[in-house]
């Protein structure tokens, strides 16, 4: 065809295409045109929200944070009062979410792995006991979920006069858990400081373990000497502090608790909601991580005389992580945002206290866009580390 | 060379069925006996757990029996909630009292026979989508006429039927509905997204991922707030937008970023030979993408859409924080007669009931499906 | 078949490697390995060969108790294969073990699978094993890719780091379990070839195959199995040459025939 046409055209040029035709031509307007029509849009709706905001008479900006907030937060990890900016609020609200996410995360992390390792158990009973918790939690709306703990500890739960005694200092009421608190004593912070210290220990301990293996081939119980030095080290400072043993328990005065430390219904209901939720979802991660792993890979390193405590930790675990870690990584995620629900039971966390601000100030737009970039920091916090993690133990293939 | 062999020379040959060949399996390995040996008693550790279990489920099982059967109140002659306090048992007495509540919510109570026939319709129109052989087209359009008779019988206003204002509309239906029309109108949008994605286009591309990515990094409850108090800001003054509206397209805006996910993994699933083979043919892109690469794509991630159906159905509930009435709100507001309060394990479990079984009957049907459609592939 | 390629190699003796008696083993109903008696002499080769589902690779997993047996008696070099976690374990330091699918760790390099079980096994120190890793390495031609991993090496390639994994434990005895039937065509020889070069040292070896030609060269004996019994066993040139019973007769004229 072009040959055709060039033996029409003694000088043959660059065959020219019509713009419609070109597909760069077409790509450059198509977004244009995509452009346009989105920034149409946002204009659209941004000069209805100012004329609306003009109309309600609603100053736009963030200038409201430094006004006082005058609404009592229940539970609060700084000090807090009434006559705290919204700012200063918000602060207590996105602490408390990460109160209860950092604590879920770690509980529905044990609990998860002990369920999904209990569903490949040998045993039966063991077997069965864990699908049946799983399919029965995952299948249940997690709100649901929230509201039934709640009304466990908010009902079933007898008032404090009655509290249930099940351990000598601990008191389980409808006002939430009472446990021992450890009476002020300046010991208590070096046997903190001691802890971070046998932590540390640890590591250097692991550290000479293997460079001594390396060197001589003599193997160190690592596991139990860091267990060891983790227990022995913050007692050795306990005792070397005089050994106090005074507590201060929580004792009942009137209709409730004094003393002691608490843990709010509201607290107990999400965290509770939330671990057991989760879990059941990690649970089914490590199941099929672990499984994935094949079996010829533990047999392969029988058949060469390592040990199934050193086949785990070195064969099958490994492998397993890889597996293992993203999908749970966004289930950590899951778990925070679905700590927002925390609004529906009462928990003061950031979209708690969000949406106090929001309803006495009638500042939406700010309200929506600071919980929104709040989790979205989360989130990307989160995603940008799993791209570091992936690219880090990703298996070299060819 | 292998003189020294014993077997030298001579072959060992056995033609004839060896007497070992009647030998039995050792009798412990076998029947009920071998299967407890094996399942509940192969190990120490495995026998200390079977004993703890069976512990627990004596400790646990009688008097959660007691609770839910032997000493639970039916409804009955001159049964009330006195009954059902005096007795320590599962008060079925109220489920029965507030049933029509927590299923239909406030809607009309003669008119009630209208949400049943919805709820039926629906789960009708669900379970015929779930066989392969009526994936055509013409399901589509079976789907919209469902639409339309949905619409109808819970409005109302034509044909004789009372006028229903959706602001009475409630519990089961509501919350199929929500999650049904979300689907239904977040799918089409999905496609789009996940096609942005997945183009050439710089502008496009980043629109969408950043439309995805923002939707996906912040929980469902600030999606709705959003939907639920800066929509009437988005509109020009004077126009107003109903609140199961609002709740809606919030829950449409949210579930398609999820959807878009997972038909981009069905996307990035088709062989990069599809693609070459379509552009060799002369097909341009919309062709190309409407006749090669969704039909394929969008049938592999049938299992993995109905998981986050089940996601999403389960996610409606969250309309309760923006004050609609759906399943979950209704059996809490049950819960609010002063004369039935504290009954709440009755009402939750009545309520996880109905969500349990509507999410464990698609998660089968996703996990069979999802075995049929590899065997397909395989062939 | 002739001496001269064994040169180092003892010749095999009196004295007893394996030895089974009367093994049984059942998959629930299933009788897998119907009363197996086998006396394996130290620095013996033998192949066992058999259709699918004969009960040969069961066999052979039963020697480092892969598999347990639930009747007889193995004893393998002096130490009896019972529950007790001692014997199992003296008894998998000294019999090495090559799968079909070679099982690399695929996290870890070639050389830290080299080295992974004398470490852990021997206790030995790292450079010392690092050393002796690369010497059988050297064995297998391939020490140019200690440092890779085995997701990036060829079929035949993992299965010689396979062989390489186990030698570095110096195993008494060694199992191959279908060594080359997951290799491409152009792969079996160079795995042939290094265990071909093993035998030539007097390694006591176990290989089911369907290697027919390997057979021939390596073997002091070649075993016919068939639903989980021992059906025939002869010196390879008899084994071939003439085959006793029917059974053999028809595996031999289906496995050559191709």
């Amino acid at each position: 065809m072009a040959i055709s046409r060039n033996l029409g055209n003694p000088a043959p040029q660059a065959p020219r295409r019509s713009l419609i035709n070109d597909p760069n031509a077409r790509a450059v307007f198509f977004q244009i045109l995509v452009l346009g029509g989105v920034a149409l849009l946002g204009w659209y709706l941004v000069t209805n929200v100012l004329e609306n905001l003009a109309r309600q008479n609603i100053a736009t900006g963030f200038s409201f944070l430094d006004r006082e907030a005058s609404f009592a937060i229940g539970e609060s990890l700084i000090a807090y009062s009434p006559a705290n900016s919204y700012s200063h609020a918000l602060l207590v609200g996105f602490l408390n979410t990460i109160k209860v996410a950092v604590l879920g995360i770690v509980l529905a992390t044990i609990l998860g792995t002990i369920i999904g390792i209990a569903r490949l158990s040998s045993n039966f009973l063991v077997a069965k006991l864990a699908s049946a918790f799983v399919e029965i939690v995952r299948n249940i709306p997690v709100l649901l979920q929230l509201f039934f703990w709640y009304a466990v500890i908010g009902e079933s739960l007898p008032n404090p006069r009655q509290a249930l005694n099940p351990i000598p200092g601990v008191f389980l009421s409808n006002r939430g858990m009472k446990i021992p608190a450890l009476a002020d004593d300046p010991i208590w912070i070096w046997v903190g400081l001691s802890i971070l210290v046998a932590i540390v220990g640890v590591w250097f301990l692991a550290r000479w373990a293997r460079k001594r293996q390396e060197a001589t081939g003599q193997q160190f119980p690592i596991v139990l000497a860091s267990i060891g030095v983790l227990i022995a080290v913050p007692l050795l400072t306990w005792l070397a502090g005089g050994a106090p043993t005074a507590l201060d328990v929580p004792e009942l005065q009137g209709f409730n608790f004094r003393g002691g430390s608490n843990m709010s219904p509201e607290f107990a209901a999400l965290l509770v909601g939330l671990t057991v939720y989760t879990s059941s979802f990690i649970a089914e991660i490590v199941r099929s991580g672990i499984r994935a792993v094949n079996w010829g890979q533990t047999e392969a390193a029988s058949a060469l005389g390592l040990h199934r405590g050193t086949i785990l930790r070195l064969v099958v675990l490994p492998q397993a992580l890889r597996i293992i870690v993203p999908p749970t990584t966004s289930q950590y995620l899951n778990l925070t945002k679905n700590s927002s629900l925390a609004v529906a039971i009462g928990y003061p966390d950031l979209v708690s206290v969000a949406n106090t601000t929001l309803n006495q100030t009638g500042q939406a737009i700010e309200a929506v866009a600071i919980m929104m970039t709040v989790y979205l920091t989360i989130s990307l916090g989160i995603s940008l580390f799993m791209n570091w993690y992936n690219k880090h133990i990703a298996l070299v293939e060819r | 060379m292998a003189d020294n062999l014993s077997i030298q020379g001579h072959a060992t040959v056995s033609d004839s069925p060896s007497p070992a060949e009647m030998v039995k399996p050792p009798a412990l390995a076998l029947g009920p006996l071998g299967w407890v040996r094996a399942n509940l008693f192969n190990n120490w550790f495995n026998s200390i757990l079977t004993i703890l279990i069976l512990w627990l489920a004596y400790k646990v099982i009688p008097p959660l029996l007691d609770w839910l059967v032997f000493n639970s109140v039916l409804p009955g002659e001159g049964v009330t909630n006195q009954t059902c306090r005096a007795s320590g048992g599962a008060c079925w007495a109220f489920i029965h009292e507030k049933y029509r509540l927590i299923l239909f919510g406030l809607y009309p109570y003669e008119e009630q026979w209208r949400p049943i026939l919805v709820v039926l319709l629906i789960i009708g129109l669900l379970g015929l989508s779930c066989n392969r052989n009526f994936w055509r087209p013409w399901l589509l359009g079976v789907w919209a006429a469902g639409g339309i008779v949905v619409a109808t019988l819970m409005w109302g206003g034509i044909l004789g039927l009372p006028f229903v204002p959706n602001t009475l509309w409630g519990g089961l239906p509501l919350t199929l509905i929500l999650s049904v029309v979300g689907l239904v109108v977040a799918f089409p949008l999905s496609i789009m997204l996940a096609l942005g994605r997945r183009s050439d286009l710089p502008i496009v591309k980043s629109l969408c991922v950043t439309y995805i990515e923002l939707i996906r990094g912040v929980p469902l409850i600030t999606v709705l707030f959003m939907a639920s108090v800066m929509f009437p800001l988005f509109l020009p003054t004077g126009v107003t937008i109903d609140k199961l509206l609002r709740a809606q397209i919030g829950l449409i805006l949210f579930a398609s970023a999820y959807l878009a996910e997972v038909i981009r993994g069905g996307l990035q699933a088709i062989p990069k030979g599809q693609y070459e083979a379509a552009d060799s043919l002369g097909l341009s892109y919309w062709q190309k993408t409407g006749k090669i690469i969704l039909p394929q794509a969008l049938s592999i991630t049938i299992p993995p859409l109905v998981n986050t159906f089940i996601g999403f159905f389960k996610d409606t509930s969250l309309v309760i924080i923006i004050g609609l009435f759906d399943l979950m709100s209704a059996s809490k507001a049950a819960l609010t007669d002063p004369a039935w309060r504290g009954f709440y394990k009755e009402s939750y479990m009545f309520v996880a009931f109905i969500y349990f079984i509507f999410c464990f009957f698609m998660s089968k049907y996703s996990q069979w499906l999802e075995v049929q459609l590899h065997r397909g592939h395989k062939r | 078949m002739s001496d001269t390629n064994r040169t180092v190699a003892p010749r095999p003796g009196d004295e007893v490697a394996i030895e089974l008696s009367d093994v049984h083993k059942w998959y629930g109903e299933f009788h897998v390995l119907k009363g197996i008696n086998l006396s394996v002499a130290r620095g013996e080769r033998i192949v066992i060969c058999g259709p699918s589902g004969s009960g040969k690779s069961t066999l052979i997993r039963c020697i480092n108790r892969l598999e347990e047996h639930q009747r007889g008696k193995i004893v393998v070099d002096g130490v009896e294969l019972t529950n007790n976690l001692k014997n199992i374990d003296a008894v998998r330091r000294d019999v090495g073990m090559v799968f079909q699918h070679f099982n690399l760790f695929p996290h870890l390099t070639v050389l830290e699978n080299c080295t992974l079980a004398p470490i852990w096994v021997r206790k030995m120190p790292k450079a010392q094993a690092e050393e002796i890793a690369m010497k059988y390495l050297k064995r297998v031609r391939i020490p140019d890719q200690a440092n890779k991993y085995p997701g990036q090496l060829s079929g035949g390639q993992q299965q010689r780091v396979a062989i390489a994994r186990s030698l570095c434990m110096s195993p008494k005895v060694m199992l191959f379990d279908e060594p080359t039937s997951a290799l491409d065509p152009e792969m079996i020889k160079e795995v042939l070839d290094v265990m071909i070069g093993l035998a030539n040292e007097g390694m006591t070896m176990i290989c089911v195959t369907h290697e027919m030609g390997f057979a021939r060269t390596v073997a002091n004996r070649v075993i016919f199995m068939d639903r989980g019994e021992i059906v025939e066993q002869n010196e390879p040139l008899e084994f071939f040459n003439n085959p006793q019973s029917e059974r053999t007769k028809l595996f031999l004229s289906q496995i050559l025939a191709h």
